[in-house]
Formats: structure tokens, C-alpha cells, sequence
């Protein structure tokens, strides 16, 4: 007959308590980069983990540090243009249109109509080609490596634009501060309408693939959430600060470029998680398609630069090289720069990754006294020492992914 | 377009108008800084905090100031407030992290290139250059070109003899001469930093 032991394991929990100090593992600290696939570049960060969980995580930029700001104190304003080409590399045109904005808010230089419908353009085709890139880096970074792919095939055609527009393909350096470098090459309109045909059946397929997956979703959803007061006090803007149900878009808010007259919708999320910054890039690729079109549409004629400005402009090659009047306007403008009044602003453009900002200080003459550049990653990256503690290791790459930063922006 | 500089004139006795600015411009004394972005994000609803930069105003005394850019998320519209720091060997501004989380790593910033102090910040720290880099890079009389020092990495230095060497600025970046001491003739491209050339040493290794 089987005769049985009671045996006692008394209160567990209590015991446990007992020993709580001695019981939980050590704390590790993980580095993870400065070069390493899923930090987009030369970002560092030093987390601190309980098991999988991060408890504290610090992160460590300046690796890409280039002195930008001093380099634009010591040359003139038509010569820092190719340096905003490295701040956002994965938008070049965008910050080249944003520097020149800024510099001409100084001047006080209004845009003829056909110059600013070409910088719009130019715009939203760096912000698509940003968005692209974001996307699918995004979608690499949670496991879906296709759309990686198909965004790469877009994004070598709208390279292809950019050569015909600027000659280059990465390092545009396109605008002047009054104009652009030259006029769009002929028939160049109607390829750029070509790609926005091309592009919107290859958004709605990553849509399709990526929205509804629910993979993706188990790994964005709720993952990495900045509410809507965290964001704004951490001064985040841009797709990741209407991710977090704000609206704000500077587009809308302060226009430039003749924005106001452009129709397109400015999309925002709920809870400002990791999916919900997917969703609102993937309705801005859509709205700067709409944009794009409008742009070619209404494409005035005129003058594609400020004819005005005489010391701040270079006038056209043929005029320089025929007339005495033109040529030492010319040499002036080659060697002392183009002249600025002395004043302050503070300029901001709506970016693919956020607010640009140029501080420029003058003192007059063709060099400025102060430039100070806001890189809205450096602004992205400073909330992660709040945001990633709590998250499981893994999630730092989708967090990672979904900030859609570049360091090229935030070392500077 | 400036009502709001003259209600801040009228609550504040201590706020004066900035007539350069572009947008909105006040100059604010370092000492009631922080009491000043309190009410401001309080009671005015400047929520965010886009940008601030030191700036070395070379000549001028004070040398150092401190520039802020405050928007107000709801009318959308900006303000710039800039102040200065007293102590030109020792320039010092009161931190904002504590009311503005963005203010952390921009002041770290204004810390790393300009030496400005800002007191009452968690965690004033270098953020792009290294900590223990000797100089402030964007103060007026920091050579363009840089200055030799030692590499961060200790070892690697005492294995490869290696250092951070000045740039070879022989020649470049060119622009003309933009001060009245210079003639017309001398508005020659020339290097806006001729601290090393062929006849002069490289910065940091004089005498």
C-alpha cells in the first residue's frame, strides 16, 4: 500500500525574499557599435542589461564629427553649399534648398516663382529618396529584407534624376544662394512625372507586405513609444514627432518655398509607437508623390534665379565672359562671396528626418560670423536614453530603425 | 508682430528687445535665465525648446553667450532669447535640462565646442569631440586648420606613435579678405587661416 509524505515547501515567496539580495544576476554592460549593421552609421551605444532587458542605455555620437560649423565660419556662403550635402547624405537636395532658404531669409531676397516650384520638387524627391531608405532599413531591421530591396530599385531611378539635374548623384550641391545652379535639363519634368507613376504601385505593394504582416506588427506594435509631451519636450520633430499624434509640419505651419499652394495632406498617428512611424512615412511617400505632380504641373515660366540680386547671384556664364559689368560682378562674388547684410536668423525647413535649422549670424560681407546647424537626428537620438530602458534588446533595432536618424546630420 | 517681446518687456524688467533677430528677439540676463524659460514654457506655452548655441562674440565683452530658439507648438510661432556669460575666463549660463529634457545634449554641445559651463546640467560632458580634448574648437581663436595633439586611445598612440595632426590647409578654404584693414589688391583668394604655411609652423608647435 503506497504510503505518502506530505512535504512541505513552506512560503516560497518569503524565502525568496530572504535572499533577494543575492538572487538577481549581475547587471552587463553590452556596447553595441560604433560600427555595427543596425546603427545606421558611426552611432555608439553603451546599454546596460538585466538579463535581455535594458535598464539604462547611453548613447555615444560624435564619430562623424567634422568641425561643419567652424568650416562655415571660414568660407564664404556659395562655398558651404557642398558641406550641406553631408549633413542628411540620404537627402542631399533637401538641406542644399534649406541652406539657401536660410541665407536668403537673411538677404531679405525673394525667389522668383519658377526657382521655388524647382526647389519643391527637388524636396519632396530627397524626401521620398529618404523615406525609401528609411523604409526599407526599417523593414530590414524587423526581418523583412524584400522591402529593402524594392525600395533600392526606386531609389536608383530617382539617383538617375538627380544626376541629370545636378551631375552628381549623391552629392547634389544644387542650389546657389538667390537660385539654383542651372535650369532643370529639358524634359526632365516628364521623367520625374514618369518615376511618380512608377513609384505609387511599388508604395502600395510594401503596404500591402508590410502594414497587415503580422510579424511586423507583433514587433512594432507598442514598441518604443515617445508620447506626445515626452516629444515635445525633447523638441523632436518631423515624422517622428506626428508619429506621436501631433501635428506639426513646417510645410503647413511656416511655408516656404510657396508650400501654401501646394494641396496635400499632412498625416499624423495615435500613439506614436514603432508602427505608427512607419504608417505616417508611408502616407508622406504618397502626399510628396501628390506634391510632385502639382509641382509639374504648375511649373511657371521666368526666371529660374533672383536676376535682382546683383551682389549676390552670379550672373549667366555667357554675360561674364561678354560684358566688363558682369565680370567684375562675377569676380566679386567668386572671391569675396555673395554680400549679406548684417543680421541674425534662425531658419527651418521641414526635412525628410525633421526641422533643419541654420542659426546665422552676419556681420555683413560674404562670410558668416556664426552658422550653427540643428540636425533633427541629434535632436532623434537624444530621447533614446529616456526611451529605451524597459525594452528588450532585440527591440533597440526596430527602435533604432523606426527614428529614421543619420549621423552624417547629428555629429556634424 | 512683436507683442509678445513687449508683454515680456512689460512682465519682465529685465528682458530687453534684440533688434537683429529675424523672428521675435529677446536678450535675457544670464542670472534670471532660468526663471525666465520657466514662465515661458508655463505661462506663455513656448513647449519646446528646437535649438540653442554658444556664441563667441570674440572681441566683445562678455565674450560667450548662449543663444535659445523657443517655439510655441500651439501658434507655431518662434522666439529667440539670448543671453550672455559674465566671466570671460570662466563663462558660466544656468543649465535649462531641467525644464526643457532637449536642452541636455545641446548645451553638452555648446560645453564641447565653446567651453561654456552651464551650471545645474546633470551631465556636462563632451558629446562630439572626446572627453579629456584639450581645446574648444569653435572659439575665434582656435586655428581652422586644428592643433596637434594626443590620440584618445593611449594605447594605440603608444603603439603606432601616432598623434591628431593639423590639417594640411595649405591654400584653402578660399575667401577673400572681408575687414577694412585690406585693400582692394589684397582681395586676392587667399586662405581665411594662414596660421600654417611654408614660412609659418603649424599651429600648436610655435616656439
Amino acid at each position: 500500500m503506497p504510503t505518502s509524505t506530505e512535504i512541505s515547501l513552506g512560503d516560497v515567496g518569503a524565502r525568496g525574499a530572504a535572499y533577494a539580495e543575492e538572487l538577481p544576476g549581475e547587471h552587463m554592460t553590452l556596447n553595441v557599435g560604433p560600427s555595427h549593421p543596425t546603427t545606421h552609421g558611426v552611432l555608439r551605444l553603451l546599454l546596460e542589461l538585466d538579463g535581455d532587458r535594458i535598464i539604462k542605455c547611453e548613447p555615444v555620437i560624435g564619430y562623424l564629427h567634422r568641425g561643419d560649423e567652424k568650416i562655415a565660419e571660414n568660407m564664404t556662403y556659395n562655398q558651404f553649399v557642398p558641406y550641406t550635402d553631408r549633413l542628411d547624405y540620404l537627402a542631399p537636395l533637401a538641406n542644399n534648398v534649406a541652406y539657401a532658404l536660410a541665407v536668403e531669409k537673411l538677404a531679405k531676397l525673394e525667389i522668383p516663382p519658377r526657382c521655388q516650384a524647382i526647389r519643391v520638387i527637388c524636396c519632396e524627391l530627397a524626401r521620398i529618396s529618404s523615406h525609401l531608405l528609411g523604409l526599407g532599413v526599417f523593414g530590414m531591421d524587423a526581418g523583412a529584407w524584400t522591402i529593402f530591396m524594392y525600395c533600392f530599385t526606386q531609389r536608383e531611378k530617382l539617383y538617375s534624376l538627380f544626376e541629370e539635374l545636378t551631375g552628381a548623384r549623391f552629392t547634389t550641391s544644387y542650389t546657389r544662394i538667390g537660385g539654383v545652379a542651372r535650369d532643370m535639363p529639358e524634359g526632365w519634368l516628364g521623367r520625374v512625372n514618369k518615376f511618380c507613376h512608377e513609384v505609387i504601385p511599388v508604395v502600395d505593394e510594401i503596404d500591402k507586405l508590410l502594414t497587415r504582416n503580422k510579424i511586423f506588427i507583433q514587433r512594432t506594435e507598442g514598441v518604443g513609444v515617445i508620447t506626445k509631451e515626452d516629444a515635445l519636450a525633447y523638441g523632436i520633430t518631423g515624422a517622428n514627432l506626428r508619429a506621436s499624434g501631433f501635428e506639426a509640419d513646417l510645410r503647413k505651419d511656416n511655408p516656404y518655398c510657396g508650400y501654401e499652394n501646394y494641396d496635400f495632406e499632412v498625416p499624423i498617428g495615435t500613439r506614436g509607437d514603432c508602427y505608427d512611424r512607419y504608417l505616417v512615412r508611408i502616407e508622406e511617400l504618397r502626399q510628396s508623390v501628390r506634391i510632385v505632380r502639382q509641382a509639374i504641373e504648375k511649373m511657371p515660366d521666368g526666371p529660374w534665379y533672383a536676376e535682382g540680386a546683383k551682389k549676390i547671384f552670379a550672373p549667366p556664364k555667357g554675360k561674364i565672359l561678354s560684358s566688363m559689368e558682369e565680370l567684375i560682378q562675377n569676380f566679386m562674388i567668386v572671391t569675396e562671396g555673395p554680400q549679406m547684410p548684417p543680421g541674425e536668423v534662425y531658419f527651418e525647413a521641414e526635412n525628410p528626418k525633421g526641422a533643419l535649422g541654420f542659426y546665422i549670424f552676419s556681420k555683413g560681407g560674404g562670410v558668416p560670423y556664426r552658422l550653427h546647424i540643428k540636425g533633427p537626428s541629434f535632436v532623434s537620438l537624444g530621447i533614446l536614453p529616456k526611451m529605451l530602458p524597459g525594452h528588450l534588446l532585440t527591440d533597440t533595432t526596430v527602435i533604432l530603425g523606426s527614428l529614421d536618424f543619420v549621423l552624417g546630420e547629428c555629429d556634424r | 508682430m512683436d507683442t509678445i517681446v513687449d508683454t515680456l518687456k512689460a512682465k519682465f524688467p529685465y528682458v530687453a528687445p534684440r533688434a537683429t533677430g529675424d523672428h521675435p528677439a529677446v536678450n535675457v540676463p544670464a542670472a534670471n535665465l532660468l526663471e525666465f524659460a520657466r514662465q515661458l514654457r508655463d505661462d506663455h506655452g513656448y513647449s519646446m525648446l528646437l535649438d540653442l548655441c554658444g556664441v563667441d562674440w570674440d572681441k566683445e565683452t562678455p565674450r560667450f553667450g548662449v543663444v535659445y530658439q523657443f517655439y510655441h507648438a500651439a501658434k507655431k510661432t518662434y522666439l529667440m532669447v539670448a543671453t550672455l556669460a559674465t566671466d570671460d575666463a570662466n563663462p558660466a549660463v544656468p543649465s535649462l535640462a531641467a525644464l526643457y529634457p532637449a536642452a541636455d545634449w545641446h548645451e553638452r554641445e555648446a560645453y564641447d565646442m565653446l567651453g561654456i559651463r552651464f551650471t545645474g546640467h546633470p551631465n556636462l560632458t563632451r558629446i562630439l569631440m572626446w572627453e579629456g580634448y584639450p581645446y574648444y574648437p569653435l572659439r575665434k581663436d582656435f586655428p581652422l586648420a586644428g592643433i596637434e595633439t594626443e590620440l584618445p586611445a593611449a594605447d594605440t598612440a603608444a603603439a603606432t606613435n601616432a598623434k591628431v595632426i593639423a590639417a594640411p590647409m595649405m591654400g584653402g578654404p578660399f575667401n577673400a579678405a572681408t575687414d577694412d584693414q585690406h585693400h582692394m589688391s589684397d582681395a586676392e583668394p587667399r586662405a581665411a587661416d594662414q596660421s600654417w604655411t611654408e614660412d609659418k609652423p603649424k599651429p600648436g608647435q610655435r616656439g
